[in-house]
């Protein structure tokens, strides 16, 4: 009898504790919105110029008095719980206004200049600070000297992942995976010097959309080489075994049992490698040249690349050129958002199936 | 019938031949590409030092402590100072804001944000990676520079006293590292996020429901089950952002106004870092000029392999020793 009265003068003590002690659950949105409003009120009539620092501002209360009133309701483990979860959401807003900011404003400026005369038109005859113009032969530019880069470094990157994965055994093996990942961090524009040295002032070439291919597949093997022995790993090693069971030799078995396995995977690779040596500046800088006129053979002469384009147009200082760079932006970051959709389609698509 | 067992005896014999011999094509070919890769970066080291070796030989000043970048001049004297100092000031600018930042964005993704919203913010963070580098340029120029204006000042004012933060020349554009180091922190904040995220998820489940069961807040499970397990895997992360931000060429020329001074005075455009010099005066550079030019990409090129290289060997000793997998 007694047990149970204890239980029941327990019992609501024990609910009190577990729910009148906690603020509400609107509270850190509650929070959120007081501190935007003190924000924006402090910035007006503080007079600060810059929405950034009525966005700090509005975050530092946020964090703030998030803190303090935890503190005094629900005691210090909970305020410091809430601390941290309100310094995370933070976090991902400030993260959040930058890159949406840049993809906003790209699009905003570029809408307008991007058109069928803008994608069909290159800059003969036009002057840099007039209207009109185009990135036509920089569309070409780029198409070619990624197309070229890709097929020198994507075989070799295939054939070293072949190796690492399917041969690597010894120092050799461990040489090259170290060199790939430090390769990996190789600084472009270094990429470019190289070539130039060796291409350029040793071969004695001329500058052209090939050298700049050069560099390119440069940058782009480690990455081709990383992603698809990542994929050739994935390929459940029974494969291998009833293939060998069955005789056939170790090459024939890598080309028609272990590739297409992981053909998925190793595409989508090759095409965020290539998306990423898309936007390259620095090395077409130093070995395209830049031109002003459509030219199709990326062996000889200088050629246009779409990055180097929206440089030499920032650079031309004036409200067309900006202009033409920014539509050059969009339809480079539409480029390399396409390839990128497309990349992670094919992954989903085809990934390596799992051995049953 | 008599015939057939040899036949087929030879047509084996061939056929395992064959196999024999497209074994070692196939084995040197991918050996052979193996070691391409070995060639090209000790050609790069080599080609690069050589060339900087050519410029040292003409060099009238110190390389490592002139300010001038004059390697055409009839004495020619250029040094790195400059250089060493804008490169690292901005790059620990763009850490200082970008690690912690990715770092809470990693948690919301993997242990915060309800998932609906998880998942395509992952995604988009993942896309946002791949924004090549000259439209953050282009932004950081037109769109971030005119808005820097307001905190650089509220900076100026309130934390001059810092040294650092003491703008001398108020009114200035604001074309300096501290803006330099904004927009690279931009840069790399999605690929220090994607590659935290992915150490975070994971992390063992049983660890945090044990701290959850004994009553640890969620915090307090993050605390003690999810980065000290994540912690080998956000520092390679940050090596890996710090790699990347050492080496930015176009997005550094297009916002920094460059000039041959080395001055603490963050918010003071001026300055200059390796990459940005090398794509600035690489145009107009004559012989020994572009010489210069590979001996401070040589010195860049090093910088990189060592950060890069520990980030590596962090990643490599967390494998060994991680209770995961």
């Amino acid at each position: 009898m007694s047990a149970v009265t204890d239980s029941v003068a327990v019992a609501p003590q024990l609910r009190r504790g577990l729910t009148t002690n906690r603020l509400p659950k609107w509270a850190p949105a509650g929070i959120a919105a007081v501190a935007i409003v003190l924000g924006v009120l402090i910035g007006v009539l503080g007079d600060l110029q810059s929405r950034i620092q009525w966005g700090l501002i509005a975050g530092l209360l946020f964090v703030g008095i998030t803190y303090g009133l935890s503190a005094k309701v629900e005691g210090r483990r909970q305020a410091k719980d809430r601390l941290a979860t309100s310094v995370v959401w933070l976090a991902f807003v400030l993260a959040v206004i930058p890159l949406a900011a840049l993809t906003f404003y790209t699009l905003q400026q570029g809408a307008g200049v991007v058109n069928g005369w803008f994608l069909n038109h290159s800059m003969k005859g036009v002057i840099s600070t007039e209207a009109g113009g185009g990135v036509y032969h920089a569309l070409i530019g780029t198409l070619e000297q990624v197309a070229l880069a890709t097929l020198m470094a994507a075989p070799i990157g295939l054939l070293t992942a072949v190796y690492l994965v399917e041969y690597g055994r010894g120092r050799l093996a461990k040489a090259v995976t170290f060199f790939v990942d430090v390769m990996t961090g190789i600084p472009s524009i270094v990429a470019g010097l190289f070539i130039l040295s060796l291409w350029i002032l040793l071969f004695g070439f001329q500058y052209s959309g090939f050298a700049g291919s050069l560099a390119l597949a440069i940058l782009m093997m480690p990455v081709v080489v990383r992603s698809t022995e990542e994929m050739l790993k994935l390929v459940p090693n029974e494969l291998r075994e009833a293939s060998y069971a069955l005789g056939v030799p170790k090459w024939k078995t890598i080309l028609r049992v272990v590739l297409p396995t992981a053909i998925g995977g190793i595409t989508t690779g090759v095409m965020l490698a290539v998306a990423r040596i898309t936007g390259e500046t620095a090395p077409v800088m130093m070995l395209v040249f830049g031109s002003d006129i459509i030219n199709g053979n990326p062996f000889e002469g200088p050629q246009q690349s779409l990055p180097l384009y929206i440089w030499q147009q920032y650079q031309s200082n004036n409200e067309f050129g900006y202009a033409r760079a920014w539509g050059a932006a969009l339809v480079l970051i539409a480029f390399v958002m396409a390839l990128n959709l497309v990349a992670r389609a094919i992954a989903r698509w085809r990934s390596p199936k799992s051995g049953h | 019938m008599t015939s057939s067992p040899p036949a087929a005896a030879r047509g084996g014999a061939r056929r395992s031949r064959d196999s024999r011999r497209g074994d070692s094509i196939f084995f040197n070919l991918s050996r052979g590409s193996g070691i391409l890769l070995l060639v090209i970066m000790a050609a790069i080291a080599g080609f690069l030092t050589y060339r900087s070796f050519l410029a040292f030989g003409h060099n009238e000043g110190n390389f490592f402590t002139t300010f001038e970048w004059l390697p055409d001049a009839p004495k020619p004297t250029f040094g790195i100072a400059v250089l060493v100092f804008g490169t690292i000031a901005s790059s620990v600018i763009a850490m200082a804001i970008a690690v912690p930042v990715a770092i809470g964005v990693a948690l919301f993704i993997s242990h915060y944000a309800p998932r609906r919203i998880a998942q395509p913010f992952a995604y988009l963070v993942d896309l946002l990676a791949a924004v090549p580098s000259i439209v953050y340029g282009l932004w950081g120029a037109l769109f971030l520079v005119p808005h820097m204006s307001g905190l650089t000042s509220w900076l100026d004012q309130y934390l001059g006293w810092t040294y650092i933060f003491d703008s001398t020349k108020n009114g200035a554009s604001p074309r300096s590292l501290f803006t330099v180091g904004i927009v690279l922190a931009i840069m790399i904040l999605p690929i220090i996020t994607a590659v935290s995220r992915e150490v975070f998820k994971q992390a063992p489940r049983m660890h945090e429901e044990a701290a959850l069961a004994l009553g640890a807040t969620r915090w307090e499970m993050i605390r003690t089950a999810v980065l000290p397990f994540g912690r080998p895997g956000v520092i390679s992360a940050s090596m890996l952002g710090l790699g990347r931000a050492l080496g930015e060429t176009i997005a550094v020329a297009t916002v920094l106004s460059s000039s041959p001074v080395l001055s603490l005075h963050l918010l003071d455009p001026g300055g200059g870092t390796f990459a940005q010099n090398i794509a600035l005066r690489f145009g107009e550079a004559g012989e020994n000029g572009r010489n210069a030019l590979m001996a401070s990409g040589l010195v860049l090129f090093v910088i990189t392999l060592l950060v890069n290289g520990a980030a590596r060997m962090i990643i490599a000793r967390r494998k060994e020793y991680s209770g995961a997998n």
